[in-house]
Order: structure tokens, then sequence, then C-alpha cells
């Protein structure tokens, strides 16, 4: 059963459908990402599945319960870390995390002892009774994630955590979200990063104006535009003698070069690299570098929405 | 814990960590309750005290018997000041100064005309009133005192001696009836003290409640509500939380009020429990008050605004900024204020009347807490909304 399932989730503002008729579902341990440009309805579809706003239309089910905004028990399972900095300023970390963790029923010691790990999980325990004025906005943006981990979720639901994060930070709050799926911890992730989508999600949902336009693995998404992987040699010499040999590797569907450089159109290019530069040992020919290149997500939105995620 | 008393908790940290705690419920209270008694005057407010001059160029019996009979015994029970001046120069050289607040003025031939003269000084227009009736009330009782005399000797021939007893015995028969003070409903009336400072004690507490109330449009606008929200935490223990935050910094500026007023002002308040429930009641009743109407706001500007006009028309058809009476016609308005019903009971209390009076203002009080609270528990979802 999914964490998460959400079926023809929809929400309308006058006149606006900002989610249209939405559906899917988070498996335990899955990291899903919800990937399209802001505007896009991707924090109202989260809003609605935290249950700080009502729907329209359709249902959400939390561990096979029904969800809403009145919901007690369902919400206990569910960490939320807004796109905002979601804090009291004028209070102490520590003091944010034992304030949230009294909403969520911790009891004190439990709480003391749940407050420590996030601490520590999000490298803030040295600081911990500072005020959070005091702190960097990374610090913040890792506090706002603590805040978000407290309670244990069986469902995580990040709003796009990394929003003005330098890259350290980032780093450290991907890292986190890694560690977290890998424990078992069902993640939405909303982002118009694409690299986070990549280097995080199992499954990736694409979304604009409302609309769900297409979701699945990464693969299975780059398999919609009809492309293939690229892979770039540079040799020191006899690149068209290689050629043929290349050509009879399979997953290689074209090769061709010339003045030292080599070009292939291959299945996929990182599980067959072992045998391009294995073929071209054996060929006699020396790789001097290799460049592989696979179309991405961006590619995909582009290909689905004819503009490109950022604009 | 449950969630409201978290709120609470929570909110108390932060309304001490930005002052505000000190701010409402300490600095503000002392301060007005400072200001009026610089105003009133200190120590015994309730007191009245002038400083009157007496120029008596007659030297009769009647100017005698004006200042011996009207003047001195105030100045004996400490109600006046007199000094004896001997030109009308002399006391507006007084009053100049500031050094009298008003100077009576009994002229040659005072015994044959009617009413002594009064100089008031600008500097104190209560006093000089005060004078001035003090004047007209001997005269008119000195002119009963003739008709007296002609009715008794009428038909008689004319004897000086017989008359003059005769006006000395009417001047010593008692008054048939003496007011000693009136406590009827229309007419119980809070010190000049107490009223100032329990009126403007209710005015303030809408100030209290309305920043408490904005706070929760402002943890909206930092959408760390919505946060809030997505806990397992029912809405309205939001606003509940905010709520008993409001009361309870209301309650602690109530209690320095109550305490500076005492202290500064001479205010007297009545018997404590009774202060205790009319002081809950009202801050219950303000903080409903102010809470249904941020309910129907959608920014905390708009609720500050919209609970400062309130506050002010509230005040003003509750008593808090000058007494209900002078509304003439519209003083019926003031029933619907917590002001009236505060300030009632107070008065109530203070003109020693059985506990069992305050049921009604205190009932009230909790009635409309209970009816604003309500209409503002509906308005949750609208001020929760994310």
């Amino acid at each position: 059963m999914p964490v998460l399932e959400i079926t023809d989730l929809t929400k309308r503002y006058g006149d606006l459908l900002a989610v249209d008729h939405m559906s899917f579902a988070v498996e335990e341990g899955e990291t899903y990402g919800l990937l399209g440009p802001n505007g896009a309805g991707k924090t109202t579809t989260i809003s609605m599945v935290v249950g700080v706003l009502d729907r329209d239309g359709g249902e959400v089910l939390i561990d096979g319960l029904r969800h809403d905004v009145t919901s007690v028990k369902t919400k206990a399972l569910i960490g939320y870390v807004p796109q905002e900095l979601a804090l009291y300023p004028d209070l102490t970390a520590r003091e944010n995390l034992r304030f949230f963790g009294h909403l969520y029923g911790l009891t004190a010691r439990p709480a003391r002892m749940r407050i420590t790990e996030v601490l520590e999980l999000v490298e803030l325990h040295e600081r911990a009774d500072e005020a959070v004025t005091k702190y960097s906005g990374g610090m913040m943006r890792r506090l706002n994630i603590a805040i978000g981990l407290l309670n244990r979720p069986r469902l995580l639901v990040l709003d796009e955590p990394t929003a003005g994060v330098d890259p350290h930070s980032r780093n450290a709050i991907l890292e986190s979200v890694q560690r977290l799926a890998a424990e078992g911890v069902a993640t939405l992730y909303t982002t118009h990063y694409m690299e986070e989508a990549e280097r995080l999600c199992d499954r990736v949902g694409i979304v604009d104006a409302g609309h769900m336009l297409a979701e699945g693995t990464r693969r299975e998404l780059v398999g919609l535009l009809d492309e293939h992987d690229r892979v770039i040699l540079r040799v020191a010499d006899g690149a068209a003698r290689a050629v043929p040999t290349l050509r009879d590797l399979p997953g290689v569907l074209k090769a061709g070069g010339e003045d030292g450089d080599l070009e292939l159109i291959v299945n996929e290019a990182r599980s067959l690299l072992p045998a391009i530069i294995g073929a071209l040992g054996e060929a006699g020919v020396e790789v001097r570098s290799v460049e592989v290149r696979e179309p991405d997500l961006e590619s995909v939105f582009l290909h689905i929405t004819g503009k490109a995620l950022r604009d | 814990m449950p969630p409201v008393m978290a709120i609470l908790l929570k909110d108390l940290r932060q309304r001490s960590r930005d002052s505000t705690l000190l701010l409402f419920g300490v600095l503000l209270p002392l301060g007005l309750a400072f200001l009026f008694s610089l105003m009133l005057g200190g120590g015994d407010g309730s007191r009245f005290n002038a400083r009157y001059a007496v120029a008596d160029l007659d030297r009769g019996p009647d100017a005698t018997a004006f200042v011996g009979q009207v003047l001195e015994p105030l100045e004996r029970r400490g109600t006046v000041s007199l000094q004896r001046v001997s030109s009308v120069q002399d006391g507006a050289r007084l009053l100049e100064r500031k050094e009298a607040d008003a100077v009576f003025v009994i002229p040659a031939g005072f015994s044959s005309a009617t009413t002594p003269e009064v100089i008031g000084g600008a500097h104190a227009p209560i006093a000089v009133q005060v004078a001035r009736e003090m004047a007209q009330a001997f005269a008119m009782e000195r002119q009963s005192i003739r008709l007296a005399v002609l009715a008794a000797s009428r038909g008689l021939p004319v004897d000086e001696e017989r008359d003059s007893r005769l006006a000395r015995r009417a001047q010593e028969v008692a008054a048939p009836l003496t007011l000693v003070s009136d406590t009827s409903a229309t007419r119980r009336q809070l010190d000049t003290a107490t009223y100032h400072a329990a009126g403007m004690a209710i005015f303030f507490q809408f100030f209290v409640a309305m920043f408490v109330m904005a706070a929760v449009f402002e943890e909206r606008r930092s959408r760390v509500l919505a946060r809030v929200l997505a806990a397992p935490v029912p809405r309205a223990a939001v606003l509940g939380g905010k709520a008993l935050c409001g009361i309870l910094i209301g309650l602690m500026s109530m209690a320095v009020v109550v305490a500076a007023s005492t202290w500064l002002m001479g205010a007297r308040w009545g018997p404590p429990l009774g202060v205790v429930a009319l002081v809950i009641a009202g801050v219950l009743a303000v903080t409903g008050i102010a809470a249904a109407v941020a309910g129907f706001s959608n920014t905390s500007e708009q609720a500050a605004n919209r609970i400062s006009v309130v506050a002010m028309v509230l005040g003003v058809f509750g008593g808090a900024l000058f007494p209900i009476p002078q509304l003439g016609v519209l003083e019926v308005a003031s029933h619907l204020t917590p002001h009236r019903w505060f300030l009632t009971g107070l008065a109530d209390l203070a003109a020693g009347l059985s506990p069992g009076a305050l049921l009604t203002p205190v009932l009230v009080l909790l009635a409309i807490a209970a009816a604003t609270g309500g209409l503002a528990l509906t308005r949750v979802g609208g001020m929760t909304r994310t």
C-alpha cells in the first residue's frame, strides 16, 4: 500500500484551476519528485497533501486513511518542510523544535532525545541554544528541515527546500533526504531544479499549469523523447580505424569520427562505457578523454511543454 | 501538553523576548497610572482641595456668618485653605501668582446685598465653579431665612431685635432632611481617580488584545502558521492559544493598573474579590470582541485598524473617556459596551452594595465574551487560511 495516494486532486481559485485532477502515489522508501516551473501548482498540491488547504475535489490517502485539513491522526504521520523559513526567529532552535514537538504530541523525555537527534542530523547541535535570528540562511534552512523530521514521519513533504541555499548546505540537505529514503521514509519533493530531481528522485512527475503531464522514472521519461545517449571520445590517433569495431558492439546505434574525435550514439552510455573503452584498447587506440551526454529532464520538460523549466 | 497550552507558552515566551509583555503588561499601565496621578494631583485623587482668599469689605453679621459658618468649617475639614486679604487688589495678586484659586469678595453693604462676589483664577476652573456654587447657595439660604422671618412677623410692628432673633433661630433649625449619600442606580458613581483608572484600563485592554490577535496574521504571512496547521492540531487551538495569551497579558496589565492607581492616585477599587471578578470578566469580554473583529479581517494592519476603531467607539459610548450621562439620548447605546458594565460593577462595589449586585455586570460581561468569542470561532477558518 502506498504511503501517499492522491486521486483526482483538484483545487480552484475562482476561474483558475490551480490543480487539475492530479493523481500519483508514493511508496515507502521512495522519493517522488514534482518537477515544474514556478506557478505550476506544486505548492498548492503540497498544501493539500499536508492538510493546510481544503481541496475542491479528489482524495488524499495517507497509509490508506482518508486525509484532509481536519485529520489529526494522519497529520501526525507527515513531516512538512515548507518552502519558506517557517520558524520563530526570536526563539532558539531548541525552543522551536520543542514547540513543534509539543504540537506533534511528543512528551518531555522522548522530545528531548529526538530534538538532540535531529539537531545532530542537521549539524546544529552546537548552536542549538542561540536565537534563530543569529543563524545564517543555510542554518535556518537546516532547522526548517529538522522540524519536519521531528515526528519521525512516514511521509516527508519537502517544498523546494534548497531554494536560496549555498552549495554546501544544499548538498547537506540532499544527502539528508537520500539517507531518510534509505531508512524507508516516503518523500514527496518539489523542485524546479532539474539536477536535484535527477539526483534524488526515484520517480518524477512533471507538472505545469496544474496538470500532471508525465510521470515515471528518469529513464522512462527520457524514453519519451526518442533520443539516445551520446559518447564523445578524444583519442590520440586511429579514430577512423576504430569506428568499425565500435559499430559492432551491442547497444551502439551509430559510430563515426575523424581527426582524433569519435562520437557514438548508444542506448545506455554508462553501462556500455567499459565495453567501448575495452574495444578501443584492443584496437590499439589510446583514449585521452571521455564525455557522456544523456538526454535530461530539462529536455523532457521542453519536449512536453514546449518551454524551458525556468521560463 | 495540549496544543493550546503549547501555543500559549510559546507566545508568552515570544512576547517576553520582544518586550511586549513588559510594555503592555507593566510599563504602559504604570505609565497610564502615573500620568493620571499627575493630572489628578496624586495622593488622594478623590479629595477636593481648593485655595480660597476672602476679602471681607463689609464685616457685618452676614459677612461674618458666611466666613464663620460656611468657609471656616470647610477649612477645618481640610477641604479648602483660606487666606484673609484686606482688598480686592490683594486677592487679585494672589490669583495672578496662582497662590489662590478664587477670591470671595464680600462687598461693603453686603448685609443688605444678596450674593458674595467671586473672582476666579483661570488655572482652577473647578475650584472657581465650586466657589460660585457656595456663594450662590449662601445667598439663597439667606434669602430663605429672610422670607421666613417676614412671614413670621407679618402684621406685627417692626422690631429689629425680634427679627434678628427669628433669623438666628431659623439659621439654627436643621434641615428637615439631610441626604448623606445617594446610592440609587442612576447616581452611583466612582470617585474621580478610580473612574479614570478603571475607564482607561478597560479601554487599554483593546490594544493589548489587538496586538495579540494581529500576531495570527503575522504568522500567516510568514507561513509559520501553515506549518502549525500541518501539525495534528485543531485550528481553534491556534486562536485559543492566542486569546489565552491576550487574556493573561490583559490580566497582568489590569493588576498593575489597579495596584499603581491605588498607590499613586488613591483610587478606591472596592473589595478585592469583586474587583477580581469584574477584571476577569472585563478582560474576557474585550478579548472576545477583539478576536471577533480580527476574524473579519484579512491582514494584521486591517485587524489593528478595525480593533482601534471599535475600541474608540466603545470607549466613547461606554463611558471610558467621559461620563455616560454626557451622551444624552445616546446613553442607551452604552449598554452594548463592556466598559459600561465594568464601570457600573465597580461603582456598585464602591457604593458598598452586596456581592450579589455584581452578578448582573459580571454575567453581562461574560455573555459578551461568549457571544463574541463564539463569533470569532466561526471565523477561525478564514483567519488561518494559508
